[in-house]
This record gives C-alpha cells, structure tokens and sequence, in this order.
C-alpha cells in the first residue's frame, strides 16, 4: 500500500451484516474515499445508506466485511488505541453521575491526563463552547443544546487529530440546531481538525462542509461528491447566497432521484 | 427545605396515622373487640412503655441478626454479580438459576437451617437472613453492571478505555442505582427474615420468639409491642438507606427538584 498524507483514508470498504444469514444486509459496498488533514466532510443520504455505519468503521466500533480503512497512516485499530479521534453521538451520552466539568475529563482521565492539566484542558474547552460557569452542573440541568455542546468539548478535550460526528444535531430544535452550526464552524475554524460528520439535512451539510459525499442505500454507496466551494469561515449570510440555494438545490434533486430510484 | 414545606409534604401521612389510630381505639371500643383479636392502642401502648427496657433488649438481639445476614447476604450478592457480569459464560448458565432461586421461598428452610446451625446460634439466622437478601442483590447489581447505554459503552471503546476503567467509570456508577434499590428491598426483607424465622424456635432474647410466647401465654399487649419494635426497626434501617443513597446518588433522577429546567 502506498503512503499518503489522507487524514482518513477508506478503500473498497464493504460491510455486510448478518452475513449467510436471510437477513443479511448489505450496509455498504466498495466504499473508496480519501479525507485530506482540516478537510470538513458531510457524509449525507437517505437512512438506511449506511453513513453511520460508515462512520463507526472509521471509529473502528465496527469492523468492514472486506476492505481497509487508515487514520493519518495508521490502520483504524491503531488510531483507536492511539486516541486519535474524538467521538460525538447524536445523543450527548453525557454520564449522569458527572458534572459538566467532570465529564468533559473523562477521556483525560482514561488518557492520565494530571489534575491540574484536566482541570485547564476542561475550562478551556468549556469556554471554546461557550458554557463557562456550569462547571458544576449535572446535565440534567441543562437543555439538550446545552448538553451536545458539553459533548463536543469532551470529544475535543484531549486535541483529537479527527472528530467524528454522528448526526450530533438531530435531535435538537431548528433554531438551536442552526446556532449549533455557526459555533461549530467557528470551532473548526479554531482548532484545525479533521471532520467527518454524519447528517440527514442537506442545508446543514452544505453550510458546514468543505466537500459532501452522497451515499445511496441498499447497499450504500458513493453517488456523487460535491465539493462546497463557498468562502471561509461561513457566516449567516451564505444562506442568502445564490450559489448556497445552487449547491443545496443540486443535492436535494440528486437525493430525490435516488429515493425514486429506490421504490 | 425550609420547615414550612417539609411540614406541607408530611402532613397528610401523619394525619392519616392520627386518623387510623383513633379509629382503631373508636372500633375496639364501641364494638368491644376481644383482646386476642386486637388489642386498644392505648392498651398497647401502655404495656410498650411500661416493658420499654425488655422490648429494647430483645429487639437489639434480633437485629444484630438481621444487620448481620443483611451484611453477609449484600456483600455474597455483590461479589456474585461482579463475578458473575466478567465472565458472560458464567452469566448466562447461572442467571436462570438465580432467578429461580429468587422465587423459592426461603423462610420454608428456617427449621432445617435451625437445626444445622443450632435453634439458639443467632448465626442459624443471620444464614437465612443472608440466603434471602442474596438474590435480590445479586440480581440487581448485575443488571446493573450489564445494562449499560450503548453509546456510554462505545464512548469508551473509543477512548481505548480498558476493561477494568469501564466497570470503575461507566458500570459500576451506572449499577450504583440498581444495588440502592435492592438494598432497600434487603432492609424489609432482612427484617422479616430474621423475626419469621425466630418463629421456628431461637434463643429466649429474640423477637420472634418473644411474639410467639407471649401470645400463647395470652399477653396480646406484649406481643403486639413486639411488633412495634420489629417496625420501628424495619422503618428505621430503610430511612437510614436512604439517607446514605442521598449521600453516594445526589445526582439520581429519583432526587432532582423541578426547581431546574
């Protein structure tokens, strides 16, 4: 295998679950992509495309049937073990019995981090989010935006080279999803990471993104890569841009034809 | 809590006691029920206060036999469900048996245990006490330490977290709940144990074996301050559980005030 500087790179990854089986399911087939180091990369399609599952394969929560998948060079397990990711689920799996600060150190704990070095790592990464102040909190005192963000701070907290994003926005309201958005850029813009983010909303993808891979479902595959040639950072004003509507029109068609193809 | 509202959440229940009793001393009097049937709470309470220092003495001597199987049954059941959630083999051959177990009831095997352990060694019923309260526990602190959220789970798989950091940080926080409530379950259940099966014959001082003679002996009053004692002693291990889950849970949905949005 040659060497290249991807920060994740995918080659002819298949997943098939219940193999052998009369339920087998083939989640995704031949999947090859490359993602270049501080890229911002939308995974999008209808569900049942496999976008999460192709997302856990490069987290290395699933292994692929067939195929292989590198992180900055290194084979997934390795990375894993290197902690060179940073995870965000579309709940905030946030552990109840933690403050806010304490559970934003977990993987500083796990990592054996100092306590000095946890408690800095911590209150920085709860100003970058905005939430200074609820340090002693329980996350059931916050609100649900509130807490994907204490999410995201944990997922950054110990400097992952690579954040991986599984729809973490779903389950929020529109309003705080579109202010979870912007913070995000401004996030990424910040610290210069590697994202790969999982999402089922086309405007969405399309704001954030640097490059948007549209998967079709059964089996998932690649349909087409868009690249996201608006300006950076992105501000609220790009949503009134013509070529936004362009882009976010274009995938929503391509989308649409998948989706009749399918039934 | 200020004084005024603990006052407002416990008044209703202390006027239904009040109410329960005076109605009670009201039916025995006007339909002049025989004492072997229900004694007067006044009657009752007057022999309570009178034996005060007796009562006191023999209810000690049965919960020291509770608190000890309570010990013994508690610490087996924890051990077994640690062991038990490592090895999934393990779990899955013994888990069926364990609940089985858990619906056999126990107290049946009070006379015979007497016999292995001696009628008079409070240890005979410390082992009940202990065979009772062992299931439940045991049950419960493994469900615990196994049903954990998926994604806390794969939260650290993705950290590289190692077994022995995810039962320290995620399962046993995450199973601390479900042992409060068996512990719960154990203090009524310890406390029940100990007293039924004094009932099958133990040494001269235990509360079981004080109601049995005292209402063979027609002393209806005794017996039943016997049985205010096995309450107050029953009510007050409970209370003090709860104050220690409290202490070692704040953060349980079971204690969140709407105060917070």
């Amino acid at each position: 295998m040659t060497e290249n500087n991807s920060a994740v790179s995918i080659r002819n990854v298949t997943k098939i679950f219940n193999q052998g089986r009369p339920n087998e399911v083939v989640a995704l087939e031949d999947i090859s992509l490359e993602i270049q180091p501080n890229e911002f990369v939308s995974l999008i399609g209808p569900s049942g495309c496999g976008k999460s599952t192709l997302l856990r394969i490069i987290a290395e929560l699933l292994q692929p049937t067939r195929g292989e998948v590198q992180v900055y060079g290194k084979t997934a397990h390795q990375a894993r073990l290197d902690q060179d990711y940073g995870f965000v689920f579309q709940s905030a799996t946030l552990y109840d019995w933690r403050t806010v600060a304490k559970n934003v150190q977990l993987p500083l704990e796990v990592m054996g981090f100092s306590r000095e070095q946890r408690k800095q790592r911590a209150s920085e990464m709860l100003k970058l989010v905005e939430l200074e102040g609820f340090e002693n909190h329980y996350p059931w005192q916050l609100s649900g935006g509130m807490q994907q963000r204490v999410s995201i701070a944990r997922a950054l907290s110990f400097n992952p080279k690579l954040l991986l994003m599984d729809e973490p926005f779903g389950a929020l309201d529109e309003m705080t999803r579109e202010r979870m958005n912007l913070e995000l850029q401004r996030i990424w813009d910040r610290t210069q990471t590697t994202i790969v983010f999982v999402t089922h909303s086309i405007p969405e993808a399309v704001f954030l993104s640097s490059r948007v891979v549209l998967l079709s479902p059964r089996p998932g595959r690649i349909t087409e890569i868009l690249d996201i040639d608006l300006p950076m950072p992105r501000a609220w004003e790009v949503r009134e841009d013509p070529h936004y509507f362009e882009l976010v029109n274009h995938l929503r068609d391509t989308l649409r034809a998948i989706e009749g193809g399918v039934q | 809590m200020s004084l005024q509202r603990v006052w407002r959440q416990y008044a209703p229940t202390i006027v239904l006691a009040v109410v329960v009793i005076l109605l009670w001393e009201l039916i025995v009097r006007v339909f002049n029920i025989e004492r072997f049937l229900l004694p007067a709470p006044s009657a009752i309470l007057a022999n309570f206060t009178s034996n005060l220092d007796r009562l006191t003495h023999i209810g000690w001597f049965t919960t020291k036999e509770a608190l000890g199987g309570f010990a013994i049954g508690c610490s087996l059941g924890i051990l077994a469900a640690f062991v038990t959630a490592r090895w999934t083999i393990i779990n899955e051959t013994i888990l069926p048996f364990a609940i089985a177990a858990n619906s056999v009831p126990i107290l049946a095997f009070a006379p015979i245990v007497n016999n292995w352990f001696g009628v008079d060694n409070p240890l005979s019923k410390m082992v009940i006490v202990a065979v009772i309260v062992f299931f439940p526990m045991m049950i419960n602190t493994l469900r615990g330490l196994t049903l954990v959220d998926r994604n806390a789970l794969e939260l650290m798989h993705s950290y590289a977290a190692s077994e022995v950091e995810i039962l320290l940080k995620l399962r046993v926080p995450n199973a601390l709940p479900y042992m409060f409530q068996a512990f719960k379950l154990a203090a009524a259940l310890s406390m029940i144990g100990a007293v039924v099966s004094e009932y099958f014959g133990g040494n001269r001082s235990a509360l079981g074996v004080f109601i049995t003679q005292e209402a063979a002996l027609f002393r209806f009053e005794s017996a039943w301050s016997a049985i205010i004692i096995a309450c107050i002693v029953g009510i007050t291990f409970y209370l003090v559980i709860l104050f220690v889950e409290r202490l070692v849970i704040p953060w349980h949905a079971s204690f969140r005030t709407t105060e917070h949005g």
